[in-house]
């Protein structure tokens, strides 16, 4: 079933320099339970088409359809969770407050606030943290806690954008890995946007390669990986030739400039 | 929010002693300083006294004399101090002599109007963040309202209020809340724009309300704004009251025991109802700033 439907998508940005491309005929279908990656060098419209998606951008050219709707009736409905790369937790609401921050804009009761806060609590592993302050969390434990705050309204979609980006490698690893157990469990569709190759390559199952100036889809690469995946499988020769492919359809779209 | 202990500062007496010592060194100082110039600018009087009654005066006389003259030109600290006291502790608190119930006077008037000086900056900034047209409109009145001179616009709101049969408490504070509200307002506006684009992507993102955005995440954003606001509106009210005593001929107030004092060339009573004035100033800022330490530590934003 097809969840997030793009067909010749442009958005263009009017600035003091002229018009800016960020978008330029981007179509792309996505798949209920896809984990699908955006990957491309800064200015290359991932984040740009993937807040279009969650209509926090509108596109100039096109159509856009999220969960068969528009996509502004499409967040009216709280079809989608957003992770931003910075945790973005209120330092004054303990870790339990934040997650229940969303559930209490949407009008979900005490006693369905506490259930679902404890269940999103324990599906990023921090059961028993949710009493803490944000500031006595580690950096990842926290950006976990914001995986959770989208998660807890049962949003069908979820939309990462850089999500990993500002933590350190070991730490990326095991939140990568968790990730892709919760997408097990839950069967979200997510939308990831990236610039680490390994990172793109190991979690998703499409992997779109896009290139800048004007922002475009250069790329759509279906992943033949098993969707069971140990961090070991990051040294087999499928993994290996698969991240090769990435690589070449990041240079093709860098061309001479 | 049960279990999460908070910690206090380390050792605050010992640190406070750290802080006091030039704080003690810079007073000491000033003490110093002002007892030579209260000898070098009461000694023409002295001098003056003693040519008439051809008396021939030796330095430590003079020194002397210049200490404890009734009406000197400028009073010692001690006269001062003994003057205050004798205004605080030496008198009923209902005599009009009391520098207590002048002090609660201009002081009432002074909470008054930083309510109603807080309540106004607020609001206008409320209605600023929200409203375009307010945005583009009230902030020059505002700017405009502060550059007029207070001692002009003072005894116009004092005449109109009495021509309305109204005096006393009220037109001193809506004085006093004509200084207070734009640092408040000021402070707010930026308080309320805090929160960073992020933060209203998330909002926007969970389809939250404009009331929920603004009672959920730009009003406690902006509480840090808010203290500092406030510190600088009680000062600025607490002067606004004291304006406010001196046109009307008041018989009230820290104000018009100013008045009265110059009025009679009590200078010990001026300076000691200046000094009232001042400790109240910074009784009142200091309670601002525990009241923000103690919202700020509760809340996780204590820097």
């Amino acid at each position: 079933m097809t969840v997030i439907q793009a067909r010749d998508v442009s958005l263009t940005f009017q600035t003091a320099d002229g018009p800016v491309h960020a978008l330029k005929d981007v179509s792309l279908t996505i798949e209920r339970g896809d984990f699908v990656s955006f990957i491309g060098p800064s200015g290359c419209g991932k984040t740009t088409f993937l807040r279009a998606i969650a209509a926090l951008e509108t596109p100039t050219a096109g159509t856009l359809e999220v969960a068969g709707m528009a996509p502004d009736q499409a967040r009216r409905q709280r079809a989608y969770g957003y992770v931003f790369q910075a945790p973005g937790l209120y330092p004054w609401r303990t870790i339990a407050g934040n997650i229940s921050l969303p559930l209490e804009i949407m009008g979900f009761s005490r006693a369905d606030r506490a259930q679902r806060t404890q269940r999103v609590l324990d599906l990023v592993d921090l059961a028993g943290f949710g009493a803490k302050y944000p500031w006595q969390l580690s950096g990842g434990m926290q950006q976990r806690a914001s995986i959770a705050r989208a998660l807890a309204f049962d949003a069908d979609i979820l939309l990462m954008d850089e999500p990993f980006g500002a933590l350190d490698e070991i730490v990326r690893d095991r939140l990568n890995e968790a990730l892709l157990d919760l997408w097990k469990k839950t069967g979200k569709t997510i939308g990831f946007v990236t610039h680490s190759i390994p990172e793109a390559v190991y979690l998703s199952t499409k992997i779109v390669v896009m290139s800048p100036r004007p922002g475009r889809i250069t790329r759509i690469i279906d992943s033949p990986l098993p969707r069971d995946r140990p961090l070991e499988i990051r040294d087999t020769p499928e993994f290996i030739a698969l991240a090769q492919q990435v690589r070449e359809g990041l240079r093709e779209g860098h061309g001479y400039d | 929010m049960t279990e999460s202990a908070i910690p206090l500062g380390p050792g605050v007496l010992g640190r406070g002693f750290g802080r006091a010592l030039p704080i003690l060194t810079v007073l000491l100082a000033i003490v110093v300083i002002w007892y030579l110039a209260a000898v070098w600018m009461n000694a023409p009087w002295v001098r003056d006294q003693a040519a008439r009654a051809d008396a021939v005066l030796t330095a430590s006389d003079l020194i002397r004399q210049t200490l404890t003259l009734e009406r000197p030109v400028l009073p010692a600290p001690h006269q001062v101090a003994a003057g205050l006291w004798d205004g605080i502790a030496g008198q009923s608190i209902t005599s009009k002599r009391s520098l207590v119930w002048h002090g609660w006077v201009t002081l009432s008037a002074t909470l008054a109007g930083f309510a109603i000086g807080t309540v106004a900056g607020i609001g206008l900034a409320v209605g600023i963040v929200h409203n375009r047209a307010m945005d583009q409109s009230v902030m020059p009145w505002a700017v405009a309202s502060q550059t007029v001179p207070i001692l002009a616009i003072a005894p116009m709101v004092i005449v109109v209020f009495a021509s309305m049969g109204v005096t006393g408490l009220l037109p001193k504070a809506i004085i006093a809340a004509w200084l207070s509200f734009f640092p408040v307002l000021v402070g707010m506006v930026k308080g309320f724009r805090t929160p960073d684009a992020m933060q209203l992507d998330l909002m926007h993102s969970w389809n939250a309300s404009r009331a929920q955005q603004f009672w959920r995440l730009r009003l406690p954003s902006s509480l840090p704004y808010l203290f500092a606001s406030l510190k600088v509106a009680i000062a600025a009210a607490l002067v606004g009251t004291i304006v406010g005593e001196l046109p009307a001929g008041a018989t009230a107030g820290l104000g018009a025991r100013l008045l009265s004092g110059s009025y009679y060339g009590q200078t010990v009573q001026i300076w000691s109802a200046l000094f009232a004035a001042a400790i109240l100033a910074a009784v009142l800022v200091m309670l601002i700033g525990a009241l923000e330490r103690l919202t700020l530590r509760r809340m996780g934003l204590a820097r």
